[in-house]
């Protein structure tokens, strides 16, 4: 290929209009293979760049759904860093590959039978006693959970500290992927959080009153006027409604207090 | 005083009465036993296998957890406990390839070299307290009662790791002479309950229990005081069945040696929770006028 032979090279036009704009290029393997994409994508944007097209391993784009769990390391450190795709920005001659899917046990149960006991976990998930510490799974965690301290928990009984240590999981499974013991933390976790929500966690009393107040019909009134109300005046009822001031302070109330 | 304090797994489930008798008796003779941050399981077992390090990366945790508190004693109160962190912290502190292996391997923690010393709360009972400190602090002395001593395997084997003389401990009737009980001394004292034998072969299990709480009943003995939670279950759980197999064999009370500890300091059943307990105790311990009697219901 020779780019100074053809000056209508496509190729060429495109290096131009590159630097016309001036994006510098980086050097990143994908999947083993070299790549030069413009510094400043994030992992995701430099592989679609590549030219991967993604139908599994995306999802939110924005850091919250768990979909693009990937790997990646640097020459001359042999640490293994982690990262969702979404999210880290390509550093040059990184080495990534993506792990969107990792197979992991996910127990069966009926939630409504299950009781706030310890030992409703250790029956699910029996592999939990097969841990050693090796802390492989917090190192793995691309959200920074302890995750070795949440399973510790668990093995200790206690299920509400493994579900508010591990509240920021986003089952990415990276954990999983590491795990020397070939648990499924990420399951076992979020199975923690539901008995904690559901089990131990007091009821939230007000909105059990709240819910009753939208069933009596409290707030049908001013939602059928809201209804009934076109742009104009919808426009106009939103610009002229009373907002909480940046600094009111705790005891702060509107002037309409029809639905406190 | 605050002592850094390793409570293990069984201690949070099923060893309740292990443990809350024990901080609260502490703090009546003027400790606090802390317990440290982050603490993991201590590996249940010691691995034997001279290549499997692996293993020790739970207890060696848990050690470093204890360094990084500024600590350089930590108290434990389960047998297994005792015996895995302190074969361990042997490891750590005698082996420099391991050691070496060891810290490398846990590279985001700080290195570890055997700076903590792993001691059962027996021992702090003896050399911290005082057995005659204690006994001042008594209450409810233990009159007439008459508890074997079961040290069991881990407190006592290996001898490096021994919390006493290995052939003749003493440690535990010190204790039940401070609380105003009376020993009754019976060879079985280091017998093997069966340990973990009761997940491969459950059905051994009685023999060995039966082998041991006999032979503290024909001493004459009327309970038995321990430290191990797995001692406590293979010891334990058995003994409807041994009823029905021995004739004249009605049970027999099994404590922790917390609970004992705990009653005398005028504790009571609110925090020895002796309803965890197999063998009846409140039984016993009624007939002893050593607990309040429960009025007609």
């Amino acid at each position: 290929m020779s780019v100074k032979e053809n000056n209508k090279n496509p190729a060429e036009t495109m290096v131009k209009e590159k630097k016309r704009l001036a994006v510098k290029l980086i050097p990143v393997h994908i999947m083993g293979k070299r790549y030069e994409v413009p510094e400043g994508l994030t992992i995701m944007k430099a592989m679609e760049y590549a030219g991967y097209r993604f139908i599994r391993g995306c999802g939110c784009r924005g850091g919250t759904c768990g979909a693009c769990g990937t790997v990646y390391r640097k020459p001359g450190d042999y640490k293994l860093q982690v990262a969702l795709a979404c999210q880290k920005t390509v550093e040059p001659d990184m080495y990534v590959a993506q792990i969107p899917f990792f197979p992991a046990n996910r127990a069966e149960y009926k939630f409504t039978e299950l009781t706030s006991a310890s030992e409703e976990v250790f029956g699910l998930y029996p592999e939990l006693f097969r841990c050693v510490a090796c802390n492989a799974c917090t190192k793995a965690c691309p959200q920074g959970i302890q995750v070795m301290d949440a399973i510790a928990a668990l093995k200790q009984g206690d299920i509400s500290e493994a579900a508010l240590l591990s509240f920021d999981c986003i089952q990415c499974g990276l954990c999983t992927s590491r795990c020397l013991g070939e648990l499924a933390q990420y399951h076992m976790f979020q199975l923690a959080r539901r008995i904690y929500g559901a089990r131990i966690l007091s009821r939230a009393e007000h909105l059990a009153e709240m819910v009753k107040a939208v069933e009596e019909g409290e707030y049908e009134e001013a939602l059928e006027k809201l209804k009934g109300m076109n742009e104009e005046e919808l426009k106009k009822a939103y610009q002229e409604r009373e907002v909480e001031p940046v600094s009111a302070g705790e005891d702060w109330r509107p002037k309409d207090k029809r639905y406190l | 005083m605050s002592l850094a304090y390793y409570p293990g797994c069984t201690l949070k489930t099923k060893a309740k009465n292990l443990e809350e008798p024990a901080i609260a008796s502490m703090e009546v003779l003027g400790s606090r036993l802390e317990e440290i941050p982050r603490w993991n399981c201590c590996g249940a077992v010691y691995s034997l296998a001279d290549d499997d390090l692996i293993h020790q990366v739970a207890p060696v945790r848990n050690l470093i957890r204890v360094k990084e508190q500024g600590k350089n004693e930590v108290v434990t109160l389960c047998s297994f406990c005792l015996n895995t962190l302190k074969r361990a912290n042997l490891l750590m502190k005698e082996d420099a390839e391991k050691r070496g292996t060891l810290n490398s391997f846990m590279d985001e923690e700080i290195d570890y070299g055997g700076e903590v010393e792993v001691v059962h709360l027996l021992e702090v009972l003896k050399d911290q307290v005082g057995w005659e400190a204690l006994a001042q602090k008594v209450k409810l002395p233990l009159r007439g009662l008459r508890v074997a001593p079961y040290y069991g395997c881990t407190l006592l084997r290996p001898r490096e790791v021994a919390i006493d003389d290995v052939e003749k401990p003493t440690i535990l009737q010190e204790l039940l002479e401070a609380v105003g009980a009376t020993p009754v001394d019976f060879p079985e004292f280091a017998e093997c309950c069966g340990s973990y034998q009761i997940v491969s072969s459950p059905d051994d299990i009685p023999k060995y229990a039966w082998h041991i709480l006999n032979s503290a009943l024909t001493h004459g003995a009327e309970a038995l005081v321990l430290t191990c939670p797995l001692c406590d279950y293979n010891l334990g759980q058995g003994q409807k069945e041994l009823m029905k197999k021995h004739d004249g064999f009605d049970g027999v009370p099994l404590f922790y040696f917390t609970q004992l500890l705990a009653l005398a300091l005028g504790l009571g059943p609110q925090v020895c929770h002796f309803e965890l307990n197999y063998g009846e105790p409140e039984l016993l311990l009624r007939e002893k006028n050593l607990l309040p009697r429960v009025e007609a219901l």
